[in-house]
């Protein structure tokens, strides 16, 4: 390590009210390495790098950048080298590459805007840097990994030396995350430059970082070295105990018998009229769990909203035990026998205002109801229980779920959904933006759920979790099922060329 | 006829242009703007005061110096403070309304109408106004495409958090918006007092609302707003022509260009896409 790190935080502390984000950390980041920065949500990582990227002011303890105190704001992080990527994208859909890019930094000539000059700063900056795009593209038309490239770009052309990626390859495919890690190397490789990486995924923080610093609420417990650890190792550190995640156990195969939840021929469209999901057929039978893998926006969302009941199909047919219910509306379909874990929760899953008891009752309410009244001694009781088994960390039942983590929100809806009486279980991005001890909770249920006899589709972009957990994985690409592999069958590298429409074994179909 | 008929529109056309020009500088920054048609009535009035007690020129000055006043006080409400935009808006007008007949009282010691003013030109092809619309439209078009004001407006009415993590100064950037459409409202203000040689009460009679239909129908871009305002112009121009002709049908005919806009916004309003961030506090 050089003599001065090229930034370093000394002792900082951080608190949101009663909670205390972070407390007394010190970090240094050395020129030329990759550092990673692992946790559990809530442990402070986010915190930690907006303090460095001047969002944050610290409580306590100092942060400085090539041995100068940072002054707690934005503009000056920026101008003192330090570009942070957020995980939530800030781009302005409807400008172009290169507008997004100069935003706020335009180059001009006299009054006006010089988008020449503009478009050829990122040209140049994306050739260096080998983040390839089309300056005059709009971002509503790019994929999420080229939206990506465009806020690495953004904060390229700000002149960063320190570049900050918060959670990056959460939705990339595996091609584009080795993309980017190439990137991230050489760009760490210059000359006083140097690269955070905040994350979750250990295999790749152990492929592409120099050092491994593990924060468990809000302190640091641990550094490693690359090779002196391993991912067993930084997953006891951030949990605190020893972790093994649930799998599918390879012995138990599913159940033979007919499909509960069948595609026939299904097509969606979106709201604009375009196709979606273009004639998926598919089966699941009970006691399997058949997983979506695909980029997102290739009809993951808008299967679920059909599926589910919130979208009607433009032609085809959602069979629920041999019955169609293409045209039966949610409550319905509840009735028959249909649970749905929603992409976003805090959109579809729960109304925030409301308590963890609420929430556990939301769509259920009948269950706990008695000539017209709540009978909330009751509900609290089942509530209390649910909490229990899915280890919902919660003051009680009268919590209201804005305060909860994003974690335990979706251990609620979980809960929730899991404990209705139901055939079919539709699980989409269950475990997204949750930690390790909540994706433990939530495996063993769905699996719970698999080994009662449920027939569970489950969308995920985590190809990890789809081999963890399904029987039968299928890759939807651009509305259409383009491959279809059993988890032992699906390598990443197959999936991914599958993901990315490089290859497709044409329309699969369920026996 | 139709010699009469299109010089008619033109002389229709321009408040509606300038208003919605001032409709999509205010709508393309994500601030909602009923108060256009404040905003039209405050123009002809100190339009109507300013020519009274200085001639034309100073007519226009004030009159785009107090529809921009009231703009401010908008922006304030909706950016500052956080307003509801259309309940901010309503304000506006129900102020421009009050603060116009009181004006009149005070002024000019009438609850109806001012005293006649000088004009401007000879019909309407010889109006300067209509020359400085045109410009106007070329010039809105240019500032929000091709310049970093525009850019930083687009940006602030799509995704202000982005545009604010960029250290664009997001309040301000949407104030000034709101200012300029303030400007421009306030200016077809005036060209509706100038033209009439009068300023009457309530005189802005639901323009500035025609010129929101028409910022809609032109998908929030000058050009085609514009075009808008034209065929809103020609609605009225006809119906002003088919009175004559249909006179014992007036009240029906006067409905033409209301109908006109309900049909068009009913079609267009669905796929037309406002600005993401639009009407967000």
């Amino acid at each position: 390590m050089s003599p001065t790190p090229l930034a370093s935080l000394r002792a900082v502390s951080k608190s949101f009210g009663e909670t205390r984000a972070v407390q007394g950390v010190d970090l240094d980041v050395a020129s030329g390495e990759v550092l990673a920065v692992v946790g559990e949500n809530g442990a402070g990582k986010s915190t930690l790098m907006r303090m460095l990227a001047g969002i944050h002011a610290p409580d306590s303890g100092q942060v400085d950048v090539a041995g100068r105190p940072l002054a707690p704001r934005p503009a000056a992080a920026i101008a003192a080298g330090i570009g942070m990527v957020h995980q939530h994208f800030m781009l302005v859909g409807r400008l172009s590459v290169a507008e997004n890019v100069v935003l706020g930094e335009e180059p001009r000539r006299g009054f006006f805007l010089d988008l020449g000059r503009a478009r050829a700063a990122v040209r140049e900056l994306s050739r260096e840097h080998g983040l390839a795009i089309d300056p005059d593209r709009l971002v509503d038309d790019l994929s999420v990994g080229e939206r990506q490239r465009v806020e690495i770009l953004k904060v390229l052309y700000r002149g960063t030396r320190l570049l900050v990626l918060d959670e990056p390859t959460a939705v990339l495919t595996p091609d584009e995350s080795r993309r980017l890690i190439t990137m991230a190397r050489a760009f760490a490789a210059r000359e006083g430059h140097a690269v955070v990486i905040v994350s979750h995924k250990l295999d790749e923080v152990l492929s592409v970082a120099d050092r491994i610093v593990v924060l468990r609420r809000g302190c640091k417990v641990s550094t490693a070295l690359r090779g002196a650890t391993t991912a067993e190792e930084l997953a006891d550190a951030m949990v605190g105990r020893h972790v093994e995640l649930p799998r599918r156990t390879a012995g138990d195969a599913p159940r033979e018998g007919s499909a509960l939840l069948e595609l026939r021929g299904l097509k969606v469209r979106r709201d604009d009229g375009t196709i979606a999901v273009d004639g998926i057929c598919l089966g699941v039978r009970g006691g399997e769990i058949v997983g979506v893998a695909g980029v997102e926006g290739n009809g993951q969302a808008e299967l679920v909203s059909a599926v589910a009941g919130l979208a009607r199909p433009a032609a085809g047919s959602i069979v629920l035990s041999g019955r169609d219910v293409s045209r039966l509306d949610v409550a319905e379909r509840q009735a028959l026998g249909l649970a749905v874990i929603h992409e976003d929760r805090q959109l579809r899953g729960l109304l925030l205002g409301l308590s963890v008891a609420e929430s556990f009752a939301l769509g259920r309410t009948s269950e706990w109801t008695r000539r017209g009244l709540f009978d909330r001694g009751r509900l609290a009781a089942s509530a209390a229980a649910g909490m229990k088994r899915f280890d919902v960390r919660a003051d009680g039942p009268t919590t209201p779920v804005a305060a909860l983590s994003g974690g335990n929100q979706q251990k609620v809806v979980c809960a929730r959904e899991v404990g209705r009486q139901h055939v079919v279980l539709v699980a989409a991005q269950p475990t997204r933006g949750v930690d390790i001890g909540a994706i433990e909770v939530i495996y063993r249920e769905l699996l719970a759920d698999r080994a009662r006899g449920a027939a569970i589709l489950l969308i995920s972009a985590d190809l990890g979790e789809l081999r963890a957990l399904c029987d039968r994985i299928l890759v939807l690409y651009r509305g259409r099922i383009v491959g279809e592999a059993t988890a032992q069958e699906a390598s990443d590298e197959r999936l991914g060329r599958w993901m990315t429409g490089a290859e497709s074994v044409g329309e699969a179909r369920d026996a | 006829m139709i010699g009469t008929l299109l010089l008619q529109t033109l002389a229709l056309a321009i408040p509606y242009v300038l208003a919605a020009l001032g409709g999509v500088f205010s709508e393309r920054g994500g601030v909602i703007n009923i108060a256009l048609e404040g905003m039209l009535l405050t123009g002809a009035f100190f339009a109507a005061l300013g020519a009274h007690a200085g001639g034309t020129t100073l007519g226009l000055v004030a009159a785009v110096g107090a529809s921009a006043a009231l703009a401010g006080l908008h922006g304030l409400l909706c950016v500052r403070f956080r307003a509801d935009h259309v309940a901010a808006g309503l304000g506006i007008n129900l102020l421009a309304s009050g603060l116009t007949r009181f004006l009149l009282m005070a002024c000019f010691d009438s609850a109806s109408n001012s005293p006649m003013l000088p004009g401007m030109g000879q019909g309407v092809l010889a109006s300067p106004m209509l020359w400085g619309t045109i410009i106007l439209v070329a010039l809105s078009h240019v500032a929000l495409a091709r310049t970093p004001f525009g850019l930083r407006l687009r940006a602030a009415g799509e995704h202000p958090q982005a545009a604010h993590s960029l250290g664009v100064p997001v309040d301000r950037v949407k104030i000034c918006g709101v200012i300029a459409s303030g400007a421009l409202a306030g200016l077809g203000g005036a060209f509706l007092a100038l033209d009439n040689h009068q300023f009457t009460a309530e005189m802005s009679a639901g323009r500035g609302y025609i010129a929101l239909a028409a910022v809609i129908f032109g998908k929030w871009r000058p050009v085609p707003v514009a075009a808008a305002c034209l065929l809103f112009a020609f609605a009225d121009a006809l119906q002003i022509e088919l009175q004559a002709v249909l006179s014992g049908y007036k009240q029906f005919v006067q409905i033409l260009p209301y109908a006109l806009t309900l049909a068009v916004l009913a079609g267009f309003i669905g796929r037309s896409r406002p600005p993401a961030a639009l009407g967000a506090r």
